[in-house]
């Protein structure tokens, strides 16, 4: 049961049985409804869907989850994306006053796309990826995960995996989704180190003092960097790459490393010439300021942000649990204490978790049947949850559950300190 | 006649209190009567005092001293307030000019009226909160510390410091987080905490230490905390304004002139073409060459090359081809050719594409009929990422890169020194005019840049095709922001309404309240 078989041709047959029987609507209603606290948070959330054929519908929103069900099961979406909370209920956008529709929260989010590090990646391109350059993303994960939480004090962070070459962060604490335009720019843009377009050869330039964030971030990416990108991606082997890191060296240290490297072969030695011919420089020059070494590691490894993603409340963003249709994976949360570990290619595809579906029932799962038959008015619900749970969908599902619970942990906690504050007073 | 003593009286107590500061926050409004005259020519002055801080901003690093200065000069011929101490009668009379005390008064009651003219949409809100700001900045940072504190003191502005335990066991982080901090300046100096949403310029720009969603911001840096109340406060102030605008709208003496004002900030739009469909598909080639701007030209080229742009290339490139003319029809086939030249086929362009382009010309979505971006707009907001080819090539280009590509454009070399120099300085646009000026052969373009579709117009008018690609001179508005506006010595004509002065407008003062 491998899960390169599945082909796209199969995704209008085999979408209804998951939005039917797989899609994990209460932990998702529970999600986008955030305990209830305040009115129509879920009921003004913008979701939109794209269609067979990429037809794609803006503005639904959805006043129940059973409404919500019902939707998804009729439409059949090949993709699933959230948007904001509005003003008004989006799917009556039209009938209001222009201008008084708008949008008011959102989550803040992050999106990270392999395509961004085309230019520092030679395993593959585009929309291409492998377990070598997936390790760029690990790095991604680690240094922002510890950033919006150290730095910016951010708790509730669901990491989702987008199906194919890149992964989305959902920061959901209330302060994030209360967060102003002006403010999601403001932290994207402390988080954003690599500057530049086509034209820019030069992308990360660190000045004195090194800002505890970078540092911070420095230390991940250390921890990857030879294994891979000197081992894994053979930044230092080959001449042309060899050429494009040095082109970010000033003229007498490329000068003197094209003279060593002429008989020195190894790439780890190479580095570490590289790295001492740096910090010669550093000692020499009194100024301060020569992180040559360190701009390489950052310019090679550090995430690359969709800016504009982050920074629009009203910007649309795929849905956790919404597959893929280019490779039939789901998107699914991922867990961070195990992440070095995660593989992209062992996430679950749309045609894998319908086939276990048809596997027989364990002894275990049979004898939850019969309780069922016994019991007929919840059967339905019951054998939704059990349904998922014989797919190998269910560890993911579990990993939001306990997101969900964290969150509504911390919701007790406030009401908490909330009433004992009143009491107070 | 026979109240005007006793109102006199009122107006100098009340000026005592209102004006003992050469700072304010603009919380009271004005409660007194002028003439429409004075009204007129406060705002006009306030006009061209922040289009003045605009485009200086553009032009020089706000904390040089040339910035500064230059912001001085505005301020003493313009006639606003400057000076810490408000001059008593006696040293009054040694100048000719008005006494300290009118020119704040001159600051607060045009201050007022801009807020009437700025609060109807939200780019002008933006704008004239932009530029407020700036002119707070600056004024706030030049007073002495004395002055500071008492600042803080008088509008009840009061943030947390941390202890000394607290600071000491973040001295490390403290001192790695500012530029040219040390052990002790970090010992001598108060460390404030606030949450990191107060304090957005130094977060953005990494300069301040930041941990579990608190910045802690050195006393040296307080400016960005007050900085933060006051564009809250404006900004809900605006809101307010906003909503008792119909009012003040009915009164036909001032109506046209709020309009005026408020349409005076941007400068052309190069959205109402009248050469439309004046250029065809077959021309563009031969004019990227000649007369597009060297963004537009990179773009062109970019777009050929890979037969694609990413969306910021599209909405840059889109919009300046919609401003010298093309139509929608002629847009859809442009990029429709070179895009299916690439990865993408027909029928997904149709799908993907097509929408955008014609969103572009405002027949989708909200309908939006969108204006070229101006240089300020290239310059400024969405700088270019992976993959992408906008933005300004004389701000976000490497300048060995910049250099290489003029050469292989043919400038002199003597020319691109003069370009790169100018870079240097991040004076990106007159950069670009230097460039014109280079490939036109000319000495002096004679205008002053800041619009791509600008630049592309006084090319054609140059090489002779002014008569085709003409110019239009209609009062543009709504659009964007931070347009870079015309001359800002040249005030906004005053046709309307100076005749009428009329002394009572005490209609007014209710709408001037803002809480």
């Amino acid at each position: 049961m491998s899960t390169s078989d599945y082909d796209s041709a199969c995704l209008p047959d085999l979408l209804p049985l998951y939005y039917r029987r797989l899609f994990p609507y209460s932990q998702y209603y529970r999600w986008l409804s955030y305990g209830g606290v305040s009115k129509n948070y879920f009921q003004n959330r913008e979701f939109s869907f794209t269609l067979k054929d990429d037809i794609y519908v803006r503005y639904q929103s959805f006043s129940t989850q059973n409404d919500l069900e019902k939707e998804m099961q009729k439409m059949n979406p090949y993709k699933i994306d959230i948007g904001a909370v509005y003003s008004h209920r989006p799917s009556q956008h039209n009938t209001v006053k222009s201008g008084t529709f708008q949008a008011l929260e959102k989550e803040l989010v992050f999106d990270i796309d392999m395509t961004d590090y085309d230019d520092v990646r030679s395993c593959c391109s585009a929309a291409d990826i492998c377990s070598k350059c997936w390790t760029l993303m690990t790095i991604a994960i680690r240094i922002l995960d510890r950033a919006l939480r150290e730095d910016f004090g951010f708790q509730h962070l669901l990491w989702v995996y987008s199906g194919r070459r890149g992964v989305h962060c959902w920061v959901c604490d209330e302060a994030a989704r209360k967060l102003s335009v002006a403010a999601r720019s403001a932290v994207a843009e402390y988080l954003s180190l690599v500057k530049g377009g086509e034209e820019t050869v030069k992308k990360v330039v660190l000045s004195d003092p090194i800002h505890p964030f970078i540092s911070q971030s420095l230390v991940v990416v250390e921890h990857y960097f030879l294994q891979y990108a000197i081992v894994g991606q053979d930044l230092l082997g080959s001449k042309a790459s060899v050429d494009k890191v040095l082109s970010l060296l000033p003229e007498d240290i490329l000068h003197e490393l094209l003279n060593t490297y002429q008989t020195e072969k190894n790439p780890m030695k190479r580095w570490e010439h590289l790295r001492t011919a740096v910090h010669q420089k550093r000692t020499t020059i009194k100024k301060g300021g020569q992180y040559f070494d360190k701009e390489i590691m950052l310019q090679y490894c550090y995430p690359r942000l969709d800016v504009n993603v982050s920074k629009g409340v009203n910007h649309l963003l795929k849905s956790p649990f919404s597959v893929h249709p280019k490779t039939g994976r789901i998107s699914v949360p991922i867990d961070l204490k195990t992440l070095d570990k995660f593989d992209p290619f062992k996430v679950p595809t749309i045609s894998l978790i319908c086939e276990e579906l048809d596997k027989p029932l364990t002894a275990e799962e049979a004898e939850e049947e019969v309780k069922d038959k016994e019991n007929e008015t919840e059967s339905g619900e019951r054998r939704k949850l059990r349904d998922y749970k014989q797919t190998s969908l269910a560890k993911y599902v579990k990993l939001f559950d306990q997101f969900l619970d964290a969150m509504a942990r911390s919701r007790k906690g406030e009401m908490l300190k909330k009433s004992d504050l009143q009491k107070e007073f | 006649m026979l109240f005007s003593g006793r109102k006199k009286k009122v107006t100098l107590n009340q000026q005592n209190e209102l004006y003992g500061h050469c700072l304010q926050f603009y919380c009271q409004p004005p409660l007194e009567n002028i003439s429409l005259t004075e009204f007129e020519a406060f705002a006009v002055d306030r006009l061209k005092l922040l289009k003045a801080v605009e485009n200086l901003g553009v032009s020089y690093v706000k904390t040089t001293e040339q910035y500064k200065k230059k912001l001085y000069a505005e301020f003493s011929s313009l006639g606003f307030p400057h000076r810490e101490e408000a001059d008593d009668s006696s040293s009054s009379k040694n100048q000719t000019g008005p006494t300290e005390c009118e020119k704040r008064r001159k600051d607060h009651i045009s201050h007022f009226i801009l807020r009437l003219a700025y609060c109807q949409t939200e780019d002008l809100r933006r704008w004239f909160i932009q530029q407020e700001m700036d002119l707070f900045r600056y004024r706030f940072n030049e007073l002495h510390s004395k002055y500071k504190t008492e600042f803080l003191h008088k509008n009840n502005l009061k943030y947390d410091t941390i202890s000394p335990d607290e600071k000491d066991n973040l001295k490390e982080q403290l001192i790695s987080s500012s530029f040219g901090f040390s052990g002790t300046t970090v010992a001598e100096q108060d460390f404030y905490k606030v949450p990191f949403q107060d304090a957005l310029d130094l977060v953005r720009t990494r300069k301040v230490y930041l941990k579990g969603g608190y910045a802690y911001i050195p006393h040296q840096d307080i400016v960005t905390i007050v900085l933060n109340d006051f564009r809250t406060r404006l900004s809900k102030a605006l809101a307010l304004t906003a909503r008792s605008l119909p009012a003040v709208q009915s009164d036909e003496r001032l109506q046209p002139l709020l309009n005026h004002l408020s349409h005076a900030y941007v400068g052309q739009d190069y959205s109402i073409q009248k050469n439309i469909g004046k250029v065809s598909l077959e021309q563009i080639d031969p004019l990227s060459a000649k007369s597009f701007p060297l963004c537009m030209r990179q773009l062109h080229k970019a777009l050929r090359e890979n037969h694609h742009l990413r969306h910021g290339g599209r909405m840059q490139y889109g919009l300046f081809l919609k401003g010298i003319g093309l139509t929608l029809d002629q847009a859809l086939q442009f990029w429709r050719s070179e895009f299916i030249k690439g990865k993408v086929d027909a029928d997904k362009f149709d799908k993907a594409y097509a929408y955008s382009i014609r969103h572009m010309f405002g027949k989708e979505g909200k309908r939006t009929d969108y204006t070229p971006y101006s240089c300020m707009k290239v310059i400024l907001s969405n700088p270019p990422s992976q993959g992408d080819f906008h933005g300004c090539p004389f701000r976000h280009a490497d300048p060995e890169l910049l250099k290489q590509k003029l050469q292989s454009y043919k400038l002199s070399p003597g020319g691109i020194m003069q370009i790169l120099d100018l870079v240097k300085g991040m004076h990106y646009q007159l950069a670009c005019q230097k460039y014109f000026e280079l490939t036109h052969n000319i000495d002096d373009a004679g205008f002053s840049l800041n619009h791509p579709n600008q630049y592309f117009m006084e090319s054609q008018k140059l090489l002779g095709g002014g008569k085709e690609v003409k110019k239009e001179a209609e009062i543009p508005q709504k659009g964007q922001e931070n347009t870079s506006s015309n001359d800002p010595s040249v005030p906004p004509s005053r046709q309307h309404n100076t005749t009428q002065a009329v002394d009572d407008m005490g209609d007014l003062d209710s709408y001037f309240l803002d809480e």
